[in-house]
């Protein structure tokens, strides 16, 4: 039981959630201090040796730099043909498994009762203080019932009304893009239009909607958790802000609702208005732990997927031909970038019990981890799967939204996005050429692009 | 040779042959039946190949089991008669089987 936790079992009511994550900050730096937690080493890029000079045992996947430097394949093939499901005991996250097969991954994925998904779904971990709780991180029963009363918000059917603002808003932002002169993609369009997106899902104050890419940005880019470079005192800081305004959102439309003010499809209102959450405010954990879920979930993802789709048709420009001869391939290619891209390359497990899996044995309450995108690389499932090809047979078949029930919840929202995105690119650019090199963000979680230099050309007009 | 159909949301069907020992899903998928995805491939590990068994054809499907109804579960439109179409075997005793898509697979 961590402090927050007793702080809410006393009354969540008396004290406001931004006060007791402040409460929880004094703690951790205390415990810091005092030296009853070690504090997480910083990560300092090193150039990555060649996988082949290596001792197998010496391989360690969860280096943060791995995609960076572009070693990632080479590392994860050395794996998948000689050690699918390998132990890697020393690594700065501590002991883990990594299952790196397609099969093996789909086994892990498919059995929640042998895997369990608590309490972190990460290779690393958060600080105690900040273990807030969200649905992906929970195992059935509990998982189910918080998953059911948010999923109608990313439903296909609540997503077939948003589609005209979805298009009208992407128009928006890519009628205002420069023509013949380069900027940056990653921070004028893939950044933009998630903001967007995650600001109109939550019904959140429009103009603060960098405010949700920054929160999330945080949540997923904890140097214990994940690699990446942000440090818990700028986490506490961070959670102690969404808080806040989360609060205020919550309460505001609350009152909305109270006077009478037509319900609307946000995320919120869904909340409030299913009896499993409609107090959901009075459990801060959870309250802060699944909101932060649902931004984080719709942010890396479709953010990295709306670069990685422009730069895979840069590599492999026979493709974007063959894109613009036939667009009907929008569809298909969408599921292909989101393969070739993986935009978040694990999620983790504990083995609830000794489990032998390709020849290993895992020992109950081992650390497992399933490498979605060495699943995705797998030659065994897929065919040349180094290749990117936008009419690739079965391309649906990636293991990027996970399998079982904690596949992403949001998948069909992200592929309406990228599907939209694409749809209007093609109906005004000839070209959209990348200029140098992509720069990479640093994680051993999220695949994504800190900068992305674009330029575009406009179609010939029609005489 | 039996035949069974597949009827879409909006009421359009599709009539194809029985193949024994295939899943009605890869039936599906061999006829170009819209509105399955098939996102996991047969492994009941995705739900997007959700059908609703008409009537009291689920005599002859057999009902669905645990994996299948932990993925059932979180489909928006699920009915009492829910099954994933990848995890029914076909046989000869389905021929006249009526199969109802869903308007949306999740």
């Amino acid at each position: 039981m961590n402090f927050v936790n007793q702080l809410a079992e006393k009354g969540t009511a008396i004290i406001p959630m931004p006060l007791q994550i402040k409460a929880a900050h004094v703690l951790y730096k205390a415990k810091t201090k005092l030296g009853i937690y070690k504090e997480f080493p910083e990560f300092v890029e090193a150039p990555i040796p060649d996988v082949s000079t290596l001792a197998i045992e010496d391989v360690d996947v969860s280096n943060p730099f791995l995609y960076r430097q572009d070693r990632w394949e080479s590392y994860f093939k050395r794996l998948r043909d000689e050690c699918p499901v390998h132990y890697q005991k020393n690594s700065a996250f501590g002991p883990f498994w990594s299952v790196t097969r397609y099969d093996d991954i789909l086994f892990v994925d498919k059995n929640h009762k042998l895997f369990s998904s608590e309490p972190f779904i990460v290779i690393g971990k958060a600080p105690d203080e900040l273990a807030v709780e969200m649905f992906i991180a929970m195992d059935p029963p509990k998982h189910d019932v918080q998953r059911a009363a948010v999923q109608g918000a990313v439903a296909p059917k609540n997503l077939k009304e948003m589609e005209g603002l979805i298009r009208e808003r992407t128009r928006d932002v890519l009628d205002k893009l420069p023509l013949n002169r380069p900027f940056n993609w990653v921070e004028d369009v893939s950044i933009e239009l998630t903001s967007r997106m995650l600001a109109t899902l939550l019904d959140f104050p429009y103009e603060n909607r960098r405010k949700l890419v920054y929160w999330s940005d945080l949540a997923g880019g904890g140097t214990e958790s994940t690699g990446g470079l942000n440090d818990s005192d700028e986490l506490f800081r961070g959670m102690v802000d969404m808080s806040r305004h989360f609060s205020r959102l919550w309460y505001d439309k609350k009152a909305r609702a109270a006077t009478g003010e037509r319900a609307g499809f946000d995320l919120i209102t869904l909340l409030q208005s299913n009896d499993e959450t409609r107090d959901l405010i009075n459990r801060p954990l959870e309250f802060l732990g699944n909101l932060a879920l649902l931004i984080v979930g719709g942010n890396d993802t479709t953010r990295n997927s709306m670069t990685g789709g422009v730069f895979a048709l840069n590599r492999f420009p026979d493709e974007f031909t063959k894109l613009k001869n036939d667009p009907s391939l929008i569809t298909n290619m969408v599921s292909e970038i989101i393969r070739w891209q993986t935009p978040l390359a694990h999620m983790r497990r504990v083995a609830t019990q000794d489990v032998e899996l390709n020849g290993q044995v895992i020992k109950k309450g081992d650390k497992v981890v399933m490498w979605y995108a060495s699943g995705n690389r797998d030659e065994r499932a897929i065919d040349q799967p180094e290749q990117f090809i936008i009419d690739r047979k079965n391309a649906r078949n990636h293991l990027s939204f996970g399998f079982g029930v904690h596949r992403c919840m949001g998948n069909r929202l992200a592929e309406l996005q990228l599907r939209i995105l694409w749809e209007e690119l093609l109906a005004r650019f000839d070209r959209i050429d990348v200029i140098g090199e992509p720069e990479y963000v640093q994680s051993n979680f999220v695949r994504g692009y800190s900068k992305m230099i674009v330029k575009l050309t406009a179609k010939p007009t029609e005489a | 040779m039996g035949s069974i159909t597949f009827i879409e949301h909006d009421g359009a069907e599709h009539a194809v042959e029985i193949e024994t020992g295939k899943s009605l899903m890869q039936i599906a998928m061999n006829n170009g039946v819209p509105g399955i995805d098939a996102d996991c491939g047969g492994e009941a590990a995705c739900g997007t190949c959700h059908v609703i068994v008409d009537g009291d054809w689920i005599a002859a499907t057999g009902k669905a089991g645990d994996e299948e109804l932990q993925m059932l579960d979180m489909t928006p439109d699920r009915a009492p008669t829910s099954r994933l179409a990848c995890q029914i075997i076909a046989t000869d005793a389905m021929d006249g089987l009526v199969a109802r898509l869903p308007e949306f697979q999740m």
